[in-house]
This record gives structure tokens, sequence and C-alpha cells, in this order.
């Protein structure tokens, strides 16, 4: 990702495919996982880890989203009920039968798969702006079912504690402890990812996002790889809503809400469909930025602002940024943050030279 | 480009460098962090605008007097937008800059957030929202709802109901229109053990978000069930509709009685004005109209600045709200530093502070306010304000409804 490759020529269809495409892509990455696992948790304290807690579920949900939406070319925008699928079935698990995490949280992630494939059924006959609203249908059923089914909701609330999750008597329950336990779940969301899309499921995936008939006639089975890629996406959504039970210790679907299924779709659209940095930079960018943009407004605008006017002003100034951020970073780069970094890459490996 | 980066540099360097100054400055001078979370931009930014204001005057009000034995209240404030990961986000800020207290604002994020301020052993206050069973200081040590939570409103509502009704609701019809959502539901219990003990129908109607459609249900109660009494419980947007659906359907709004969240000037302003929701009544959990000394010292704070009354004032309900919740915040400081001699004190002295709050009553804006280590939730108290004249008037003085079925509601739950 970050270094710079000359003279690579590759004769092989496996080297093309290859996880690391130079080995010195391996360095690369252990100099990330040291930085990771060692550096950043000893360096930044509790608060920035937090944020990074929070970026780290996201990218999970993200990459979801991205395997259904930007590698299969279907739209979800139920993803956020299939979070709370995950959320619901976790805590139930966990607190009626006193289930550890390494049980909740696969249990989860098949429920939402489960739930996905009956909500992605409508994509084998309709597509595009039909399946989006079928699946926003989705979510609003299974929003209004959880809110009226006690058993699942565990009462009026709608809203059950979860305990931290526990490894050998060893709780997580600092932020820096969550830093581990959520950082352990995105490393293996992006590796299964990476893994997933240059395997033959992946291709197959985008010959049906390329044309669909195409792909049928090349011998694709459509109905099965439409409807696995919404069970994968949607596994990811619950084990990401999962994470997020047991990162709040308590599992309640107005976390889950329609305005959570826009902020993911933002999120892999800012970064880059079809790709797993994309989702990344997307989940990063969108996490990231409103916290930025308070701490920059807060003294830039105390340069022209009293303090008790600033909160007035603050608010909408910082949505109206965030909002002008968004259109100006896709009118840069329509396809996204991905596509942008590689060109800034492309521009600096000839550099000085223009080409 | 090169000149667009270095002047962006410029003004990354010279706000550190203020910012730096800032906090030198600051340091001076003995001081402690109120975390305050706020919705300003999000589906309840009608409240958040008003309230949070109302909070950061009083604060104001009190530095301006010297602060609290010398030391200076600092208040962070950050909007969530209603959203929960923002909340986890502010709240370790908060946690971040030392603060000792924390306002919260909106039930999904309380929730979320009830765990981590117990292990962080920083007091949070949900003041007429979140957890009605977090009342119970035992199972929720760090958690204060701080005024009526929903199970004392629907008892508060009933309670009125009885009274407006003759004394006895036996054979009575009630209507409960209600936001169909946790918080909506929160008080079914209640009222349904209330139904039974009482002796009266209970029918309940729900309203789906975001609860600006309600003509079907409208209709429903004032055509088919023909209710002596609606309780109203409903957010946002949706008790303006509801004023205006029954009024047009013809039912007395003298026989509508809402929850604290449908209860304040915009949303009779939304519904057509005073003249239209005349006879409306509203359950309160704060003081309303400016008739407090302590406004009167916020307005005199600004008038010595040479500054005019801030408008937010004139929602007097949300705005008082605001108050209240700084006003509880700044007494439970006083408690923690008379508990620790002046020294600085931490989120468990707030916590201490905050259980030892008695007859707290600033001047009539609070109720006869009165914390204890088992009861969080100070009593429970509420009033009526009826919409009279063009104004919020006082119908029902502060009292408790039915505090003995609440209490045993929350020491059921506390066994289940």
């Amino acid at each position: 990702m970050f270094h710079r490759e000359a003279g690579v020529f590759k004769t092989t269809y496996a080297a093309d495919m290859a996880l690391f495409p130079l080995p010195i892509a391996k360095w690369t990455v252990a100099a990330l996982a040291v930085l990771f696992v060692a550096v950043v948790p000893l360096v930044l304290g509790e608060y920035y880890l937090s944020i990074l807690n929070l970026i780290f579920v996201a990218i999970v949900g993200a990459l979801g989203l991205n395997i259904l939406v930007g590698y299969t070319g279907q739209i979800s925008i139920g993803h956020g009920a299939f979070m709370s699928v995950g959320a619901y079935t976790a805590a139930n698990l966990a607190v009626n039968f006193g289930l550890p995490f390494w049980i909740t949280l696969p249990a989860g992630g098949l429920m939402a798969a489960l739930i996905g494939v009956v909500v992605g059924t409508p994509s084998l006959r309709i597509k595009g702006l039909y399946l989006a609203i079928a699946t926003l249908a989705g979510q609003l059923i299974i929003e209004w079912t959880i809110n009226h089914v006690p058993a699942i909701s565990g009462g009026y609330q709608a809203s059950i504690q979860v305990p931290r999750p526990q490894l050998f008597g060893f709780a997580f329950d600092s932020q820096s402890r969550l830093y581990f336990f959520l950082l352990f779940f995105a490393v293996i969301a992006i590796v299964a990812t990476l893994n997933l899309v240059r395997s033959r499921i992946g291709r197959a995936f985008v010959a049906v996002r390329d044309q669909d008939i195409a792909a049928e006639i090349i011998g694709i089975n459509i109905f099965r790889y439409k409807l696995l890629s919404f069970a994968i996406s949607s596994f990811y959504a619950g084990v990401c809503g999962v994470l997020y039970t047991y990162y709040f210790g308590i599992a309640n679907y107005e976390q889950f809400q329609l305005i959570v299924s826009i902020d993911y779709l933002a999120m892999i659209i800012i970064g880059g469909l079809g790709s797993v940095l994309g989702s990344i930079l997307g989940a990063i960018f969108i996490t990231l930025l409103p916290i930025v943009l308070r701490l920059l407004l807060v003294h830039v605008g105390s340069l022209f602002f009293d303090e008790s006017d600033l909160a007035n002003v603050l608010s909408g100034t910082r949505l109206a940024v965030f909002g002008a951020l968004i259109i100006f970073f896709l009118i840069v780069e329509p396809e996204g943050l991905n596509r942008l970094w590689r060109n800034i890459r492309s521009y600096f490996r000839v550099w000085p030279f223009s080409y | 480009m090169l000149k667009f980066v270095k002047s962006w540099l410029g003004v990354a360097v010279t706000t550190g460098v203020m910012a730096a100054g800032a906090s030198s400055a600051l340091a001076q001078q003995k001081e402690v962090v109120f975390g305050l979370q706020c919705d300003r931009t999000g589906p309840t930014a009608l409240v958040g605008t008003v309230i949070c204001p109302g909070f950061h005057d009083y604060i104001d009000l009190v530095n301006s007097k010297g602060g609290v034995d010398g030391y200076k209240i600092k208040v962070i404030e950050v909007d969530t937008e209603y959203k929960v990961p923002p909340a986890m986000e502010a709240h370790e800020r908060f946690k971040k800059d030392g603060e000792v207290i924390e306002a919260l604002y909106g039930t999904p994020q309380t929730l979320a957030l009830t765990k981590k301020l117990e292990e962080d052993k920083i007091p949070g206050t949900s003041p007429g929202f979140g957890n009605a069973v977090a009342a119970d200081g035992k199972r929720f040590p760090y958690l204060f709802p701080i005024a009526a939570t929903y199970w004392s409103q629907a008892g508060a509502a009933v309670e009125f109901v009885k009274e407006k009704l003759g004394g006895s609701l036996k054979g009575k019809k009630i209507a409960y229109l209600f936001y169909d959502n946790p918080a909506g539901k929160e008080p079914l219990p209640i009222l349904n053990t209330l139904a039974k003990q009482q002796g009266f129908e209970l029918r309940t109607f729900a309203v789906p978000a975001p609860g600006i459609e309600m003509g079907a249900q409208v209709l429903d109660i004032t055509s088919r069930y023909k209710p002596d009494f609606v309780i109203a419980h409903l957010f946002g947007r949706a008790p303006s509709v509801s004023i205006k659906e029954l009024k047009g359907k013809g039912y007395p709004l003298s026989k509508v009685v809402s929850f604290v969240w449908g209860s304040a000037e915009p949303d009779i302003i939304a519904a057509g004005g005073y003249a239209v929701a005349a006879g409306y009544n509203t359950l309160q959990f704060a003081g309303v109209g400016e008739d407090f000394p302590v406004l009167k010292d916020i307005v005199a704070m600004y008038k010595k600045e040479g500054k005019p009354a801030p408008k937010e004032m004139e929602s007097s309900v949300y705005y008082n709200r605001g108050v209240m919740v700084a006003a509880v915040h700044v007494e439970a400081l006083r408690n923690a530093l008379k508990a620790t001699g002046g020294k600085t004190p931490t989120g468990e002295d707030l916590r201490n502070g905050l259980q030892q709050i008695k007859d707290f009553t600033l001047g009539g804006l609070v109720p006869p306010l009165t914390i204890t280590p088992t009861d969080h939730e100070g009593g429970g108290w509420c009033s009526v304000w009826t919409v009279k004249g063009g104004k919020l008037v006082k119908t029902k003085d502060w009292y408790q409804g039915f505090r003995d079925v609440i209490e045993k509601q929350i020491a059921a739950d506390a066994k289940s």
C-alpha cells in the first residue's frame, strides 16, 4: 500500500491475485501491525482510543456493505436493521444463556445473515431503486418487530444490558482493553474481505455486478451468488451490531435506525465502492470528520465569536461544512477516497518527472 | 496549492499557540469541568437549542459571582445529534478533560452510557428521560434521573385525571396516545397497574415515528372510543400535531394532559398558538415562566455585560429545565466541596454530593428535590400547567402521583 514499486512484471494469474503483490508488502503489514498493536495503545490516551474503537466497529460494517453494494452491485438500505438483528441475538444469548462472546458473536452474525437472505430475496427479480425500496421495507419491518416483540427486545425499554466480553477471566472493560478486542475483529474482517474478493466467489460477485446476464451465460449461478452476497454482507453487519453491543454494554434498536444505514452507505460511497481500502478510509472519514471539524471550529470560531454565541453557530456550521466536504471530495474524485489515494500514489511514483 | 497549505498551517499554529496560552492562564485558577451533551442539530433540536443555553447561562451566573467556594466551573458541550456513537465519544472527551459530572441527553444515549459512567465513576444526570428504574440508586449508583421519570409522570398524569374527573376513576375511560418507541411505551406498566387499581379502562393508541401523521388514531379516539380523558406522551413535532388534530376533531383540550416532552411553548405555537391550544394541560418537572429570582439574576447578569436577555428565555419551559439541571449539578458540587473541605472533588464526591441534595427548590423553579442514595429521582415531583389566556398557568402545584405504586414497580423490576 505504502511503497513504491519498480520492475514488477506479473506473468501468471497467481501472481496477479496474490495477497501481497510485492515482497516488501509483507514488511509494510508487519510495520502496521507493530504500530497498531504495540505503539498506538501505549502512546494514545483513552479518548483517542475510544475514537479508534468507533472506527474499528464502523470498518466491519462498511466492509460488509461494500461487499454487497461495491462488489456485487446490489443495494441495501437495511443494514442498520441487520446490525440490530445481530445485536439482539447476541444480547439474548449472552443474558439468557450466559454464553461468552466467542459464541454470541458468530451467532449474531449468522442470524443476521439468515434475515439478510430473506430481505435480499427480492434482489433476484429487481434491481437498483426498486431493490433499495425493498430493503428499506426490510429495515422498517425489523425495527417494528424488535420494538413490539418482548421476547426479542426484553420488555418495554427494548434494551438488553450485556456484560463486558471476557476471555479466560480477562474482562475487556476499559477503552484500552476494548481497543484490542475491536482491533482483532476489524483485522479479521479486513483480511477475510481481502481474501474473499480475490477468490472465485469474489470474482463471481464482480461479474454479477458488471452484467448479470453475461455472468449467467458464463456459468455463474446468479441466484446463489446474489443471495450469498446478501448473506455475507449481513453477516458482517450482524457482527458489527454485536461489536456495538459489547462496546456500549447494551443492545438497543434505537442505535440502529434508518439513519445508520444511510451513514454506512455514505461511508462506502465516499471511501470508494468495490474496494477494501475504500471501506476503511470511508469509515475513518465519516467517524472522524465531525470530531475533527468540531475541534477545529471551536478554535477558529473562538476568534470570531464569544463563547455563548459560539455553541449556537458551531453545530449548524459543522453540519454544513461536513456536507460541503462530502460534496467536495466526490467532485474531486467521484470514485472515492480510495481512487484519490491511488492517484496521489501514481503521481509520486514518477515524481519529479511528469511521466 | 502550496499557498493554501501555508495559510492553513498558519491557522493551525496560531490556534495552537492561543490554545496553549489560554490553558496556561486558566491553570492558575481552581476549576472543575462539567460535561454537557446536547442535541442542537438532531431530531430533537427543538429541545437542545433551548435547554443548553439555559444550562450555560446558569453556570455563567455562578461563575460571575465567583464560582463555588473559589472553584470556577468550565462547561464542555458536545453536540451528539441524538446519535449513540458520538455520545460515547463525547463522554470520553469529557473524561479526558477531567469532568466530574455529566449531563446526558436522550434515552438511547443514556442507556449506552450507563455502564461506562459506573466504570469511570462519573455521575450522569438524565432529567425526564432514560430508564425509569434508574431511580433505584442501589442498582444504578452513577445514574441520576433528578426529575420525574416516565413512570412518575404516568402516576402524576393519572392523579391529575382523577382529580379532574371528580375524585374517582371507577368506570372511566382513558386513552393513552403515545409515540411508538421504547420511551413511549415505558409508562405502560404503571398505567396498566393503575387501571386495575383505580378501576378505569385504558386503551392505547400508538403513533408511529416520526409522529406527524396521527389522523387515524385521533379519529379513533374522538369518534369511536370517546374517552373521558386523554393522556398524551409524544416527542418532537408530534405534540403540536396532536393538539391540532384533537382540536380539529372537536375534542376538548381541557381533557388532555401531556407528558413533559409535549408541553413547551414551541409545541403550542406550532399547533397554531395559545388561542388554539387553550385548555391544554401539561406536566412539568421544572417551573414555567420568567417569574423566578434566578432568572432575574441571569437577566441582570446580561444587562451588566450590556447585552439583552437571551432570546431562548422566551421558551421558558425548556430554558428553565436547562437552568434546573445546571443548578442541581452546582448544588452537587457545593455539597462535594463541603465534604472534601475545599480539595478538588472527584466524580465520586459529586455522586455523594448529588445524594445529599435536600429540599432544594431554587426559589420555586425546582420542585422540593430530595435525592438520597436509594432514590436518585428526587421524589418524582410534577406540576401541571394549563394554557390559559395566552400563556401557561399553574393549575396544580408540585405533587407526587401514586408514589407507592411507582416504588413498588421499581422494587419489582430490581427483583426480576
